[in-house]
């Protein structure tokens, strides 16, 4: 039986616009708008994975994302990629969530997209970076977890992973049973770029739109989506205080360097 | 369910104010950021109120570092030992960590934020329904909407910014903290505490994701021994510049790093990556060349002795941070400073 792989990715500034990001000063949600965006990066990664998986055993590679109507552009890539099909979430009701938030509209999104039998996500992204979301997602679906995972196997038909998860100094090799969400570190591969062809087809491909209403059949209540959903608050934004007060050197490259280093060797930290 | 089911389902309702600490083993003993936890849950006691507590999940035997717990600042250790639990083991960690949470009412739950931390944190507050932060670089007691709450603070997206994220309804209140950001105490053991069994109450169906073994590697880089660093950003990398920075890290006899866009480009190896998906450091001099200074970047050595940044723009938040910085042309500074390093000696 062809697994059924749905891969989670995002939409994240990129990283020159980061200094563009603002806050909503009345929810105190984050606001991307009209700042370039690119997928993130790890999220590739997956991608990447779920086409090996698919290429060694065959399958279906399903792309969801959640986020404004935009957001369909890394879908699109992903597409080109060459999964088979993609997904967005959009909904006013899904903004300004957290994790937990996140998380439980994403497992809404799966379960009214069918059966699957892996899920795969970028361990964190390059914007949030809290890495919560996989192992939330776990939970919303009831499923298995391995996360910072940089080795997958899955046998023909066999009902389990193989998977190598990183931690410090070292790794563990966890045996899991599908279904799991399996999130994926930068050095499981190295990803694919789109070929004209992948754009060509990609075109060709499906992209489903996903509702608040489809999340709520899928047995979530919208007080559980977006900013009502969502535990934690930003309380403010503030400078902090500076530690430390910067000493410029200046001068030609030279006498910069050599002052630099006399500084240094001074304060005995070379 | 319904939604007076799930609110009845959270804990918000009769929470005490205590805080609970998990405490993390690695080869039998706890890890340093469950030391550097437990000083700053006694701390926040004495502003807020509330025992501090420690839970331990492991073998048999692992109630040994209860006194080592105790000592550092716990009044009470919660032991749950299983021989089956010599390694991490997602499912089982979970459940067993949220039915203490359950059962006891912390109204704050403290977690490392490392690798296995990370895991399990977020899957342990899904299933309370609770909100965690990850990350955080400060956590305080204030008063905020007229009620005292842990206000934790994280790093914002640019220049020196820091967000303050609360939870204002749901308890526990869950934060992470990576290893190294907070300060250690140092151990007292005079002080008394009590130890508490408790039964595992787990069971086959708790090993969906089972953990087989565990396989040690030489850790490459070893960063968090390095006594000075020298960083680089994408900027930088991209502009060929990582042969002239191995030229400055071997000059000064320091280790390379760099910021998580370069480590995404492939220019350096994710266990060189500083911030906060990757390591925090705290060397005697850090040199961070050509990075503009996100706080995602800067998080994870905010706590060096000394920050040198040079940088191509002088306006560039990096230069808020350091304690000496240069502007210029990294092209041709960069070459200035190893030269005069490697001959005038």
């Amino acid at each position: 039986m062809p697994l059924r792989i749905l891969v989670c990715i995002k939409q994240v500034p990129a990283p020159e616009q980061f200094d563009r990001i603002t806050l909503d000063p009345a929810t105190g949600t984050i606001s991307r708008a009209g700042i370039q965006t690119v997928t993130n990066p790890l999220d590739r990664h997956a991608v990447e994975e779920a086409l090996r998986i698919r290429e060694a055993v065959g399958g279906v590679v399903t792309v969801l994302t959640m986020g404004p109507p935009q957001a369909r552009k890394c879908l699109e890539d992903a597409l080109a990629m060459g999964a088979d099909r993609g997904m967005l979430l959009c909904d006013t009701a899904f903004a300004g969530a957290d994790t937990l938030a996140t998380a439980a509209v994403l497992a809404a999104g799966i379960r009214s997209a069918g059966a699957f039998d892996l899920v795969l996500c970028g361990n964190e992204s390059l914007d949030g970076a809290t890495g919560q979301v996989p192992a939330q997602l776990a939970e919303a679906l009831g499923w298995p977890r391995v996360t910072r995972t940089r080795k997958i196997e899955v046998v023909s038909g066999a009902k389990t992973a193989l998977v190598e998860r990183e931690i410090e100094g070292g790794f563990l090799r966890v045996d899991v049973k599908l279904p799991a969400v399996i999130a994926v570190v930068k050095r499981i591969n190295r990803y694919r770029l789109p070929t004209v062809f992948g754009i060509l087809e990609a075109g060709k491909k499906e992209i489903a739109e996903v509702g608040c209403a489809a999340c709520e059949c899928a047995g979530l209540f919208a007080q559980a989506m977006g900013l009502r959903g969502s535990p934690t608050r930003v309380a403010g934004v503030f400078r902090s205080h500076r530690k430390r007060r910067v000493e410029m050197i200046g001068g030609d490259p030279k006498e910069a360097a050599r002052a630099l280093v006399a500084r240094l060797r001074e304060m005995d930290a070379l | 369910m319904n939604a007076e089911a799930r609110d009845k389902d959270t804990l918000d309702v009769n929470h005490t104010n205590d805080i609970l600490v998990w405490a993390e083993l690695r080869d039998g003993r706890p890890t340093g950021v469950v030391l550097e936890l437990l000083r700053k849950a006694t701390d926040l006691s004495a502003t807020q109120g509330g025992a501090v507590s420690a839970v331990v999940i492991g073998p048999r035997g692992c109630r040994e570092c209860a006194s080592e717990l105790i000592a550092h600042g716990a009044g009470r250790v919660f032991v749950v030992e299983d021989p089956r639990l010599e390694l991490y083991q997602a499912d089982a960690f979970t459940k067993i960590l949220f039915r203490i949470i359950a059962e006891t009412r912390p109204g704050i739950v403290l977690m490392g934020a490392t690798s296995i931390g990370a895991d399990l944190a977020p899957a342990v507050a899904a299933r309370l329904g609770t909100g965690l932060t990850a990350h955080c670089t400060e956590l305080r007691v204030e008063d905020i909407d007229g009620r005292r709450q842990l206000a934790m603070i994280v790093p914002g997206w640019r220049g020196n910014m820091m967000v303050k994220i609360i939870c204002p309804e749901k308890r526990p209140v869950m934060a992470t903290v990576r290893p190294g950001v907070l300060e250690r105490g140092n151990p007292d053991f005079s002080r008394t505490g009590e130890m508490v069994p408790i039964a595992s109450g787990i069971g086959e169906e708790d090993f969906r994701a089972r953990t087989l073994e565990m396989v040690r590697e030489p850790e490459e880089g070893g960063l968090d021994q390095a006594a000075i660093i020298v960083s680089g950003g994408f900027g930088f990398y991209e502009a060929g510049g990582i042969s002239l920075l191995e030229r400055l890290a071997r000059a000064v006899g320091g280790m390379t790093a760099g910021s998580r866009p370069a480590c995404d480009a492939g220019w350096i190896p994710e266990s060189r990556l500083i911030g906060q998906s990757g390591r925090t450091v705290s060397p005697g001099l850090f040199i961070s060349i050509g990075a503009s200074g996100a706080p995602h970047y800067t998080t994870g050595f905010a706590n060096a002795s000394l920050i040198v940044a040079i940088d191509k723009n002088p306006k560039a938040p990096i230069f808020d941070i350091a304690d000496f910085g240069i502007a210029g042309d990294l092209r041709v500074i960069i070459p200035a400073l190893a030269e005069v390093l490697e001959t005038e000696r």
